[in-house]
Parts: structure tokens; sequence; C-alpha cells
């Protein structure tokens, strides 16, 4: 087991450096001026940009910025915005809030997402089985940020069950956030949850189970569900990349100050190095996220561990 | 007939079942009856789609969804057909033990075997987890599993083939069931494990108290294991008899056809003397195929490498029919790929008619394939499944022959002909044919471009008895009318024998022995050779009988 | 000799091919048709947005007409500039329709070439290709696309649509690499290989058009997911730019006004719902009538 881990660690080491060179190319290394690029349409007088480019490493040859720009990663060093305030800073005050809100979201997609489509899977074509099919398929066709306002609105504003935005109110400014930012990813762990069980119900381990006289719930939980779980926690594994991106819109819309609000906020006001900062650490994370998953799939099966 | 003891165990009458198809109603088994006594072993043999395997499973009630079962099943007194869940699941495991035909499949991966049988005793007594561990292993020692103490933690995909199917016997004796049923319990074993399986059941009689209701296609298997024989086609019954009985004189004609077409080890080579042979051609003086010291090696990991063959040297001469047989493992695939070039040599020759194409490049092959022609096993999946089978047949000729579209297609049609199958199936799709009729299309394609030499990998192991027979009489006979010399890998000695001049026996990538057939199988030079012949399941009871005495006389 | 075969072969009469098999699944199946109406219909007015919009003018606009409510003569209303509503929806379809196509169209060059190459020749291209991609897979497309466009100098439907490109391939590849490596150690590909055939060959006649259906099926349901995804980072500002007519642009205006003009959050929410839930539809009923086990 040990030896798996450290072969997956070993794994990530080049995806995270390329990754991160991805990004840096993507910015600094495309044709055209990265200043220019950077700032938009913020007039800067050659004065300043002469600075931004010496900041920035920009005469530098590529490798040399690269190596650079990593060397200052390493040291927290995730740029600076155009008044001078380092990225890392921003980063502490939102990280808080954007973990706060994945958390619920991970524990609403999770919940709801497992628990209806086992259910779903037991009932199969019957009312609830369609109404869970009929549900998630329009969840998924209905974008995260109208979903966002129509439940502000509706939830929030109109009816008051919820905090309309602002994290004020502790946890519960997170629910409404969280279920909405959690809906997309909600629905296809239903369907996914859903369609696992019933290949797994026409597996031959169950008729083995079946036939040595196990009772029925038994062998949905620990034999069905079990082998369930493993492209389940795979998908929602993967799927914590576009929470991240849900998360800019989540946040925008029920005015979150989180690290997504951040993003969005730069990207008005066209402060390039911010969006790229906050973005390359997100990235990071969710690299290593898929690296616990990618573990964790290890612990649930066997077959996998003993390679 | 036979006669019912005093007090059966199962009863069965007039049993019906039938599946919802596409809102059609298809019959599986129509109105069985059927008697096992105490401690009896009864056999259901027939071929797929007998409805033997639906007989039994519907003891414990476990059919799919879409079955409907009419009729009485009294097991012990206790009602089992159409009874209700609780009373099924109390009966499950506790009366009737199931042994099913894949153990990969059949247990959960995710968990331990010892989790697994601790499962199915705790299903049906009350006792804490230690004294059902100690049970388990108990139960592994019963079934012969080697250290059982260790394997009880093992996971299913670490056992071997054989192991995993001890425990799967352990599993269903768990609880002492009156009954077991087990499913084809042997099928997807190699030859020698399943001697063992099946010395194991038989052994297992006199240790245990339960009946044992069989499911097999195989006459061999069911010779020696069991004291009455039901033979099933088409969902009925068409003879009952004791072993002995059935053996020694068949009654029905299908009981008769089934007996005759079944390989039977000593029963020599198919006649074909009314095939013209082939013009007497002058004799070549190269093999057709030659491997000298021949070594294949696979990468197994970043370190190891792993040794399919281990410096064979084999020859098949023009005309000539070699059986090369070996389990799984062997590396008797490998080498066949390795005559086409599918698979490059790490070390030695290979050469066909002479040509040594040890490391021609692909290009450099095209000529050399000219000549051989390929038969796979899977039916199935040799045929691509989007292409008309007069297209597959067609390939080998638009890839190396520069004939019009007419021209092969009136060569197609030849073949179709020469292989016995209707002309109107050129444009049918694999799916809307048999397993035998999509054997005949893969041996058709084998033969378009008038090979020197074939390649069968395993042709017939897919098929069922019946079929199967037409189709090696079929080899036998295209073969003796064409003159090619023919590489015939199997792991069934018996089917070998049927069809080969000379045999080679491979164990672990080594060639062990290679010889005139008769002298291979009845004066065996090697000790492996030896094992193989006296593994190999006879349909003759008493011959059964003796084999297994010598099988326990050497272990 | 043998008994003649013909008479097994009549009995079998069926369908001839999988394609055909699933087409009369298809035909009958109501979410199916609903999937593709709503696809035909949304194509057609992405190609002749005159036609469905009447002859009225999107960029026709009277401010005295700010953002009143749908009535006869404008059946979507007013918006914000005094603009009809109707028409600016409808030629919203267009530019999602483009980019959902066009981006789909890219993953699907990208993802089969690389995914077939790596799945067919396995060894060290395998290797490299499977980093490569596990590195783009390391970057979720939304936030690749954000940073991509952050530092493009024009937001145009093609820009737009590379940069969902870039950071979208990736699962294209995966479901085209495994289908390759699991058709590649079938027999009748062994059997082409064991007749001479050429790598080419094999690749197209045998393997590919054994291999498309699962990214077939997954490219219909993301033309959805990408149109959703343009709709996001227009909202955000950082996709489409006024003057392009973008139902995220016309989200983006409207959120701020749904207590007083809901009409025009509704519009262009329900369309690029119902554009987006088609595909869906499509993909999910496709993916039914391919699936092996149904026969």
């Amino acid at each position: 087991m040990t030896r798996f881990v450290l072969r997956r660690l070993l794994l990530t080491i080049p995806v995270l450096i390329g990754a991160s060179l991805l990004i840096y190319a993507m910015v600094y290394a495309l044709p055209g001026d990265p200043v220019r690029a950077l700032a938009g349409d913020r007039p800067l007088s050659p004065a300043v940009q002469a600075q931004i480019r010496a900041e920035f490493n920009l005469d530098d040859p590529f490798p040399v910025q690269y190596a650079k720009y990593i060397w200052g990663l390493l040291h927290g060093d995730f740029g600076q915005d155009f008044s001078g305030r380092p990225v890392l800073e921003i980063i502490g005050q939102r990280l808080p809030v954007t973990v706060k809100l994945t958390i619920v979201a991970v524990f609403f997609e999770a919940l709801f997402g497992i628990a209806a489509g086992i259910l779903a899977s037991l009932r199969r074509n019957s009312f609830f089985d369609n109404l869970v099919l009929i549900s998630t398929t329009l969840l998924v066709s209905i974008p995260v940020f109208v979903l966002g306002f129509l439940a502000q609105f509706v939830f929030g504003f109109k009816l008051g069950w919820f905090p309309i935005a602002g994290v004020a109110d502790g946890w519960v400014s997170y629910l409404l956030p969280g279920l909405v930012l959690a809906s997309l990813s909600m629905a296809y762990v239903a369907r996914l949850t859903r369609t696992a069980m019933l290949e797994a119900f026409s597996a031959d381990y169950i008729r083995t189970a079946r036939a040595k006289g196990v009772g029925r719930s038994r062998i949905v939980m620990r034999h069905a569900f079990r082998n369930s779980l493993i492209p389940v926690v795979t998908f929602i594994g993967a799927d914590i990349g576009s929470l991240l991106g849900g998360a800019i819109v989540t946040e925008s819309v029920f005015n979150l100050p989180g690290l997504g609000r951040a993003i969005f906020d730069a990207v008005r006001s066209q402060q390039g190095p911010v969006v790229v900062g906050i973005v390359t650490l997100m990235v990071f994370f969710y690299i290593f996220f898929n690296l616990v998953v990618d573990v964790l799939y290890a612990v649930i099966d066997p077959r996998i561990r003993y390679d | 007939m036979s006669e019912s003891p005093p007090q059966s165990l199962l009863q069965i009458t007039g049993l019906h079942i039938e599946f919802s198809v596409d809102k059609k109603w298809i019959p599986a088994v129509r109105g069985i009856d059927l008697t096992l006594g105490q401690g009896e072993v009864l056999a259901l043999v027939g071929e797929s789609g007998s409805g033997k395997s639906t007989l039994a499973m519907a003891v414990p009630g476990l059919l799919a969804a879409n079955a409907r079962v009419s009729g009485s099943i009294r097991l012990a007194g206790i009602e089992l057909a159409n009874a209700d869940e609780k009373t099924l699941t109390g009966v499950r495991g506790d009366d009737v033990g199931v042994v099913f035909q894949e153990p990969m499949t059949a247990f959960n991966p995710v968990y331990t075997i010892g989790w697994q049988i601790v499962e199915a005793i705790r299903a049906h007594r009350d006792v804490t987890a230690e004294q059902a561990r100690e049970r388990a292993v108990e139960l592994l020692e019963l079934v012969d599993m080697p250290d059982p103490a260790t394997r009880v933690d093992y996971y299913p995909h670490q056992l071997s083939g054989g192991q995993r199917q001890r425990a799967m016997i352990a599993q269903a004796l768990a609880c002492d069931p009156k009954l077991l049923i087990a499913d084809e319990p042997t099928t997807a074993l190699d030859v020698t494990v399943q001697a063992e399986i099946l010395d194991l059941i038989s052994d297992l009689r006199s240790r245990v108290d339960a009946a044992i209701l069989l499911i097999t296609h195989d006459m061999g298997v069911v010779a020696d294991l069991a004291d009455r024989i039901m033979v099933m086609k088409d969902g009925v019954v068409v003879e009952s008899a004791t072993a002995a009985a059935l053996f020694a004189d068949p009654q029905h004609p299908y009981t008769q056809s089934l007996l005759k077409a079944v390989p039977h080890l000593g029963a020599g080579r198919i006649e074909v003397s009314d095939v013209e042979p082939p013009d007497p051609q002058p004799q070549m003086p190269e093999p057709a195929l030659s491997f000298r010291e021949a070594t294949i090696e696979f990468k197994s990991g970043p370190k190891s490498t792993f040794r399919a063959v281990d410096g064979v040297t084999l020859d098949v001469g023009p005309g000539e029919v070699v059986g090369l047989v070996g389990e799984s493992g062997s590396g008797k695939s490998t080498l066949g790929k390795a005559a086409i070039g599918l698979v490059k040599l790490t070390s030695g020759s290979v050469s066909l008619a002479g040509t040594n194409i040890t490391r021609l490049s692909q290009r450099g092959l095209r000529e050399p394939r000219k000549k051989i022609g390929v038969v796979f096993q899977d039916p199935g999946s040799s045929l691509n499944p989007r292409w008309p089978i007069g297209q597959a047949i067609a390939e080998p000729l638009a890839l190396h022959t520069s004939l019009s579209k007419e021209a092969r297609q009136a060569r197609v049609e030849e073949l179709l002909d020469r292989v016995d199958l209707s002309r109107t199936l050129r444009n049918r799709y694999p799916h809307q044919l048999s397993g035998g009729q999509r054997q005949r299309v893969g041996i058709a394609r084998a033969l378009a471009l008038e090979p020197a030499l074939v390649i069968a990998d395993e042709p017939t192991s897919a098929l069922d008895v019946s079929v199967q027979a037409k189709v090696l009489r079929l080899l036998r006979e295209l073969q003796a009318e064409q003159g090619f010399a023919c590489l015939f890998i199997s792991h069934d000695l018996a089917v070998i024998e049927e069809l080969s001049d000379r045999i080679a026996v491979m164990k672990s990538g080594r060639l062990v022995e290679s010889g005139p057939a008769e002298q291979v199988l009845r004066r065996p030079a090697e000790d492996y050779t030896a094992r193989l012949i006296a593994a190999v399941p006879v349909p003759d009871p008493d011959e059964q009988a003796r084999r297994r005495e010598l099988r326990l006389a050497e272990a | 000799m043998t008994e003649p075969a013909g008479v097994e072969a009549e009995e079998l009469v069926g369908q001839s091919s999988v394609w055909a098999d699933a087409w009369k699944y298809l035909r009958t199946n109501p979410l199916f048709l609903i999937g593709l109406t709503v696809m035909v219909v949304m194509v057609a007015m992405a190609l002749f947005p005159s036609v469905f919009a009447l002859g009225a003018d999107p960029t026709d606009c009277d401010l005295s007409m700010s953002r009143r409510p749908p009535s006869a003569e404008h059946w979507f209303g007013m918006d914000l500039q005094g603009c009809d509503y109707y028409a600016n929806v409808i030629y919203g379809a267009r530019t999602s329709v483009a980019i959902g196509v066009l981006t789909v169209i890219g993953v699907l060059v990208i993802g089969v070439l690389v995914g077939s190459l790596a799945g067919y020749f396995g060894g060290w291209a395998d290797t490299v290709l499977a980093r490569i991609t596990d590195v783009f897979f390391g970057i979720p497309l939304f936030l690749g696309a954000l940073v991509l466009l952050t530092v493009s100098a024009q937001r145009s439907v093609w820009t737009v649509s590379l940069a969902l490109v870039v950071f979208g391939w990736m699962t294209a590849m995966r479901l085209v690499r495994s289908s390759v490596v699991s058709i590649r150690g079938a027999d009748y590909v062994l059997a082409a290989q064991a007749l001479g055939a050429s790598s080419g060959r094999i690749l197209v006649r045998h393997i590919l058009p054994n291999a498309l259906a699962p990214v077939l099926i997954y490219a219909t349901i993301a033309v959805g997911t990408f149109i959703s995804a343009e709709a996001a980072l227009t909202y955000l500002g950082i996709g489409l730019q006024a003057p392009e007519i973008s139902w995220g642009l016309q989200i983006n205006v409207a959120q701020s006004l749904i207590g007083s003009s809901p009409h025009l959050l509704f519009f262009p929410a329900l369309f690029l719902s119902v554009t987006v839930l088609g595909f869906i539809l499509l993909g999910d009923a496709l993916r039914d009538a391919l699936d092996p086990k149904r026969r």
C-alpha cells in the first residue's frame, strides 16, 4: 500500500509542474505583449511598464522566467496585483470562505446524490425513479448562475428562508450557496450512483450473496453499494474541478468574500496577475485532491492495492 | 426410469418455467419431474439452451425477475416454488448450497474470502465473529485449501482458479446444507485443476451428508461422479437412468448422438476415408513451420520479464497436423501467434517453409503471410461485428490479391460452399449467426488464400459438444482434401487426438514432449504428459473410476 | 457429409447492423424525439435567425421603450436598450449553437487523434500522451478557459471556442483511448494483423468504427455542456462582449432587474436551458440505444 501511495505521489509531481508550466506559458509565452494582456485596457506609462517587466522577469529568457516563477511559488509568492498587494495576502483572506463553501457543496453532493441514486436504483421505473431522472436532467440543463439567482430570489428574497448574501450568519449563510453550487454535481452523482447500483445488481456476486441467504438490505448496502462506491468516489474527485469553477459564479451571486469572488473582481478590474495567481493555487489544490482520491480508491478497491 | 427412495430429499413435479422476453413468454423448462434422495448425486446433462441451469436455479429461487414458475418443488417437505422471500432466504445457504461456474466473478472482489464465508455462516447461525472465523478456517481445511489459516484473509484475485473454486465449495457447505447444487463447477478450470476439484467433490461425498445436483455439459465429468443422470434437451428430459446404464446402453437418439459427439480419449483420429486426398505433390524438403530454440519474453513490470515460451524446438511437416496441447499459461497460444509474426521472438528462430521470418518487419511478413490461414477461438470476437461476413471472408483476398470485385465475390461463394454454409448468409452480420456458423466463417476466411499452413487456436473450445463435433469433422475433411499443414492448439487432449498426426505437449513455456499421436497418448515418456492424460475426463464410468484410483494412488 | 446449415440461418432473421438496430429503438423513443426536435429547431434558428425572428432587427432599438413587458407586438418585450427582446433571444441562439458545435468538433478531432494513437500504439507513445493528458486534466475546464480568455486580446466566437477546446479535449481522448485499447485486443484485430493489414487500415477500418460510439454519445451531451460553459463565461464578463448577442450577456444584464422586469431573465434562461436539455436528452437516448445489454 505504501508503495502504491509513493508511486502515485511521484506521478503527481510532473503533473503539478506541467500544469503550472501550462498556466505560466499561457500568460507569458503566447504571442502578444503579456503586460498588455495582463493589464487589459488600463493605461500604463512606459515607466510602469518597465517596472512590471522587471517584476515579472519578462525580459529574461523563458526558462529562466519560469524557474524564477516556480521559485517564487514555492516561497508563497503568487504574484502581486497592480497596486503592489501580494496575491498571497488576498488568498489568505479569502481562502476560508471558499473552503467552507466547497465542503458544504461536497457534503450536499455526496449525501443527496448518493441517497437519491440508491433509492432510485431500488425502485427502478417507479415514480420516484422517474422523478429522480427527470429532476437530475433538468438540474443539469439549467446553468449554475441562473439557478443561483433564481434560488436567491425565491428562497432568500421572497420566502426569506435563507440569507440572501454575505457571510454574516455563520454556517447558515453557506447552505443555499452550497446547495446551488452542488446542484449540477449532485445530479451527476445521483445518476452515476443509480447506474452503478443497477450494474452491481446484475453482477454474479449478488447472485452468490442471495444464494447464501443474505438479507436484502445487507445485499444492497454491503455488496452492491460498496462496489458502486468506486466509480462514484472517482467522479466526486474529478468533479471538484467544476466545483472550483462554479464557486466563482456562486460567490459572485451570493456575495461571499471567497477566492471565487476575488477572481471575479480581478477579471472585472482587469487584474491579470491576481487571476493567474489564484487559479494556480486552485489548480494545485485540485491536483493534490485527486491524489487523495486515488489513494482512497485503493482503500476501497483491494485489486488496485495489490497491483 | 429410477425408483424414488421412500424419503426423497428433493421432489420436483410438473415444473414449467418461462421467461418474458420482448413481451412474449419463452419456455425454458417444460414439465419436468425429478426426485433426489439423501446423499445421492444426480447429474443434469445438456447443451446450451437445454434448460438445465434454469431448472437447478429454480430450486433456491434464484431465477431472473422475468421468470414465471409453475409446478412444485419440495425440499425436505418445504414448498419452494413461488414461495415468499422470507421462506426462500431461510432455505438458501442453510438447506441449499450453490457452487457457481465462474469463481472469479461469483465472489465479491472487495471482500476477503474469509469475510464472505463468515457472512454465509452468520446469515443462519447465531455465533460470534471469532467462532464464525474459526469455522471458516475449518471449512477451508475440509476442501483441502493449502495453508487455510493464511488464505482465509486473501482476496479472491489473490488466489488461483482452483483455490477460488475450493473456497466457493467451502462457502456453499458453510451451514451443512442438505442439498448442494453445483452449476458447471469445473468448466472454467484447467484440465488438471478440474481433475483435482472433481476428486474433491467425489471425496466430499463420504465426508459430508449433502445430496448433490450436478449440472454440466461434460459427459466425462459426469461419468465418475453421478449415481443417476438426466439428459435434457430444449427444456425436457429425454432420458433418465443410472450412470452405468446410460453409458452402457443409451436409449434415446439424442443421448446416443451426444455420447458419440464427445471426444473420447483413446478413440483415435476421425475417419475420413471418403475424402479425396490432393494430387501427390513432390515432397518438399522444408517443414511448413519450424521453431528452433524459440524463446519469447514479455515485460511484466518495470524490472521483471516473464518468459512465456522457453527454448521450444518444433517442426510441422508439409501436410502434417501437429496438435499442440497445454493448460493455461503453457505458452501454446503465444507460440501460435509467433508463427504468424504477431509476437516477436526474443531469441531463437522461426521459419515458414524455409523462409526465416524471425527478424522480418511487418512489410517483410506480407509475402509469407499469404500462405498461412488462422482460425481463432472465439467466433464471436474473431469477426468484426460491423462487417457482413462476406466482407470478412474476402478481406484476405482484398489485401493480397488483385482480383476484381466479382472475382472476389465468386471466391467467397466457393468458400461458403466448402464450409457448408448457405450462400445467402453472405450479407449477414456475425451476431445473426450461431456459434458454429461463425466458426465456419472463420475457417472459410482462413482458407481464402489456399494456405499451405493453418494455425488453429482453440477453434472449438467455445462451442457446444455437438457443434464442436461437426466443426472438427469439417476441419479434418478439409485438411485431408486440401493437404495443408496444421498447427492445432488446444487444451483438450481428446479433441487433439481426433485430428493430429503428431502431438506436442507444453508446460510453463517449455516443450515437454512431442511425438506421433499414438505414442504420446499410449506410452508417454514424461510425467507431466501422463498426468495430463490421466486428468482428462472420459465418458465411461468404469474407465473414470479406474483413472481416479490411479490419481489418488499417485498423490 | 454434414447437414446443410442454411436451415438454421433462416431462423435467425433480424436487424442487420448496430446502427440500424439503434435507429429502430430511437425512432419511437419520446425522449430522443424531443431532444432531436430541440436540436433541429435550435440549429435552424442559428442558421436562419431572420426567419425565426420574423424579420425583426435585434439592433433596432428605441430607448424610450426600455424594459417594456411582453406584448402582442413584442412577444418577449423589450430589453434595457429598448430593443426587441424576441429578436435578440433568437439571434442569441446563433452564437451559442455555433460555439457549442465548434467546440465539440475541435474536441472530437483532437480527442480521436490523440486517443487512438495512444490506444493503438501503446508503449512510450501512450505514456507520453497520457502524461500530457494528465497535465491538462489538472486544470479544470472553467478555470483554464478563464485564464486563457483573460489574456486574450479579442473575445470572439472563435477564441471562446478555442479556449474551451484547449481545456476540454481530455475526456474525449480518454474515452477514445479506452475504447481503442479494449478493441485492440479483440480477435478480429489480431486476425487482420495476421493477414498483414497495415496499422492505418486496421485503425480506420476495424477499430475506429467500433470505438467511436462512446465518444459520440459524450460529444452530443458535451454540446450542451459547452454552450452552458460559454454562457457562464460570458455572464462573468470574460466570454463574449457586447455588441455580440449572447444569452449569457442577456442574463448578466437581467439579473439585477429580476424584481422589476423578470421577462428579461426568463426568456434567455429558458432558451438556454431548453437547448442544453435537448442535447442531453439526445445523448442519453443515444446511449441507451447503443447499449449492448439492451439487446
